[in-house]
């Protein structure tokens, strides 16, 4: 309930208060109606934008001379509105600024549409952007905006792929909750994911091992940007290197707070239940430490 | 010229909300103050200062005058400004030489409405009231033109409030500086708090003064200037028209001991002090000044009343008030007052 000593009373001039330009305030108005910005020149020969009558130098009439100006300008001061009230010019969070129009000897007082306030300060270069339709008004002006000077280009080409060949027997063997890897026969080393070459030795790997789910953390990196493969963030991805193998696997590493993760932390795949299994690495929701001891790298 | 002086100052123990108070409750106090200081019950010229859009009523003021008496008639003026105008007036009306008294006031109640949008009301129709362009917006605008340090800022904040807590009439505010920022650059501790309050001032002139003070602090110089309403005609990092009034109210004619400024924002006061010429040795607002306490249509009138008191009391031989008005420090009054 609202306090009944305290009253709300509004004042307001219902339709708008109507008041007459003159000639000079009337002529900028005109002309911004017709899209675009003049300004009036001085005796002494400056351009003031918005136009005055007088010189507020000298007091004297300004000439008769109209000189467009800008469109574009440069920003001399500004102010960052991070909450926009409802009277100001824009909906989103912009800046205040003093703009000295190309041409002009004075600054005009706008808003700047930059997005953030990084994007404007004093000597940034600024355009007006017109309202739709013009009325003969300062807010035929919606605001400036700073100069183009890059456009955002979208990209997106989708793909099928398909795991024949070494990395179809490896999911295959991840399907059944086992890793594949491979023994090359000239230099013995244990390749996982199973590979139909070493790429040291450049020849055919013919063994296949089953290696265990267990392994060790060599190295790792937190992550704090979202990944559709992660469950949340931050998570880690690691490099894992199952016991028997002699290359890391990368995976990530969970059950386990993301800054307690450590090199030679060992580590055993988490599989999810056997009935949702499928030939893809989705089967490992992630490794987590089995809390052994730490093996020295 | 006459010799006026300040003879007697009185203000309002100033608050950060609305108390209720109507505006002659809320005057009544200080009249009655400065009568009593004085000795006087009526006056030979009484002005006021004050903004009907803070009370959203057309001629509020004129009620205002039910908490003087002005009845059988007296001689009486308004300015819509700061009662420091009101001030200026009435140093005027006593220059004229037939009344020796003069009545000064001002008040005004921000808790009322949103003084951020009713300062728009006071720009031009034209190029920047459409705009929605408010008080905090437009004097940010003038604190990025002056790009003053962050560290600056902040100490004539804590100083302010310092000086404001030890001062029985101002706000309480706290140490510690709240953190957000309105529009930037200026964080919430660089503006004056809302504040609702009055002052009212009693002047005479010549042996009057004399009889009524023990120490009045003579009006040795006092001016105000004005500068084009648009900011973009104006450096807004400078101010020629404080300097051209301190320039003719004399203020470099001596050092000066204590000045009140009328900076409702902290990066005003650099701006100030520079246009005023005043060296380190110069205490600035001692009494907090309007980032302690800000009823605004009274604040400028307060800081004359403040330069006042310090001679009235004898701490001080030689003081400056100052006062501003419009956007983005437009129009500057300068005092001199001497004991």
């Amino acid at each position: 309930m609202s306090d009944p000593l305290t009253a709300e009373h509004v004042l307001e001039f219902p339709g708008g208060y109507t008041r007459s330009t003159g000639p000079v305030i009337g002529r900028f108005l005109t002309e911004l109606r017709a899209g675009r910005i003049v300004g009036t020149r001085t005796a002494g020969g400056r351009v003031l934008v918005p136009p005055l009558e007088y010189d507020p130098a000298t007091g004297d009439p300004v000439t008769g001379e109209y000189v467009e100006v800008g469109p574009a300008g440069t920003v001399t001061a500004c102010a960052w509105v991070a909450e926009p009230r409802p009277e100001h010019p824009l909906d989103r969070p912009f800046a205040w600024a003093l703009i000295q129009l190309d041409g002009a000897d004075t600054a005009l007082v706008h808003a700047v549409d930059a997005g953030n306030p990084k994007a404007v300060r004093p000597g940034t270069r600024v355009w007006p952007v017109w309202r739709g339709e013009r009325r003969g008004h300062i807010t035929d002006l919606s605001c400036f905006a700073p100069e183009v000077t890059r456009i955002v280009s979208p990209v997106r080409v989708p793909y099928t792929l398909r795991a024949g060949g070494a990395l179809g027997v490896f999911l295959e063997g991840i399907r059944r909750g086992v890793f594949i890897g491979g023994r090359c026969a000239s230099c013995g080393k244990v390749y996982v994911p199973y590979r139909l070459s070493c790429p040291q030795c450049g020849v055919a790997i013919g063994e296949r091992v089953e290696l265990p789910d267990t392994g060790t953390v060599t190295t790792f990196a937190i992550n704090n940007l979202p990944d559709p493969r992660a469950p949340e963030v931050p998570f880690v991805s690691a490099y894992v290197l199952l016991d028997g193998a002699d290359v890391p696997l990368i995976a990530l590493v969970g059950g386990i707070p993301a800054h307690e993760v450590r090199q030679g932390m060992r580590v055993r795949a988490e599989w999810v239940p056997e009935s949702e299994r499928t030939a893809s690495m989705a089967n490992i929701r992630w490794f987590a430490p089995t809390g052994e001891l730490d093996v020295e790298l | 010229m006459r010799e006026v002086a300040i003879v007697a100052f009185a203000q309002t123990r100033h608050t950060g909300h609305d108390t209720g108070l109507s505006e002659p409750e809320l005057i009544l106090p200080v009249i009655e103050e400065v009568k009593a200081r004085t000795g006087l019950s009526r006056f030979g010229f009484t002005c006021s200062g004050s903004c009907d859009y803070l009370a959203g009523a057309p001629f509020s003021f004129v009620s205002a005058l039910d908490a003087i008496g002005a009845w059988p008639p007296i001689s009486e003026s308004h300015v819509e400004m700061d009662g420091a105008w009101a001030l200026y007036e009435a140093w005027v009306r006593l220059q004229h030489g037939d009344v020796d008294t003069a009545l000064v006031y001002g008040f005004g109640k921000s808790s009322q409405g949103d003084l951020r949008a009713i300062m728009t009301l006071q720009l031009d129709p034209y190029y920047l009231a459409p705009l929605g362009l408010d008080q905090l917006s437009y004097a940010a605008l003038q604190a990025a033109a002056l790009g003053a340090g962050r560290d600056e800022l902040d100490a004539i904040a804590r100083r302010s409030r310092a000086d404001g807590r030890r001062n029985p009439y101002a706000l309480d505010l706290p140490d510690d500086l709240p953190g957000g920022s309105p529009v930037e650059p200026l964080k919430e501790s660089d503006v004056a708090p809302l504040t609702d309050g009055a002052a009212a001032v009693v002047l005479a002139a010549g042996d009057r003064a004399r009889e009524l003070c023990a120490n009045p602090a003579w009006i040795a110089g006092i001016a105000h200037r004005i500068e084009p309403h648009y900011l973009g005609l104006r450096d807004l990092a400078r101010s020629p028209s404080t300097a051209d009034a301190a320039r003719a109210a004399g203020v470099g004619k001596g050092p000066v001991e204590v000045a009140e400024l009328h900076a409702q924002f902290t990066h005003e006061e650099p701006i100030l002090r520079r246009a005023l010429d005043l060296p380190d040795s110069t205490v600035i607002n001692p009494s907090g000044g309007p980032l302690a306490a800000n009823p605004v249509m009274a604040t400028g009138l307060i800081r004359i009343g403040e330069a006042a008191r310090r001679i009235h009391d004898g701490a001080a031989r030689r003081t400056v008030g100052h006062a501003t008005s419009g956007p983005c420090l437009q129009h500057n009054l300068v005092t001199v007052l001497e004991a």
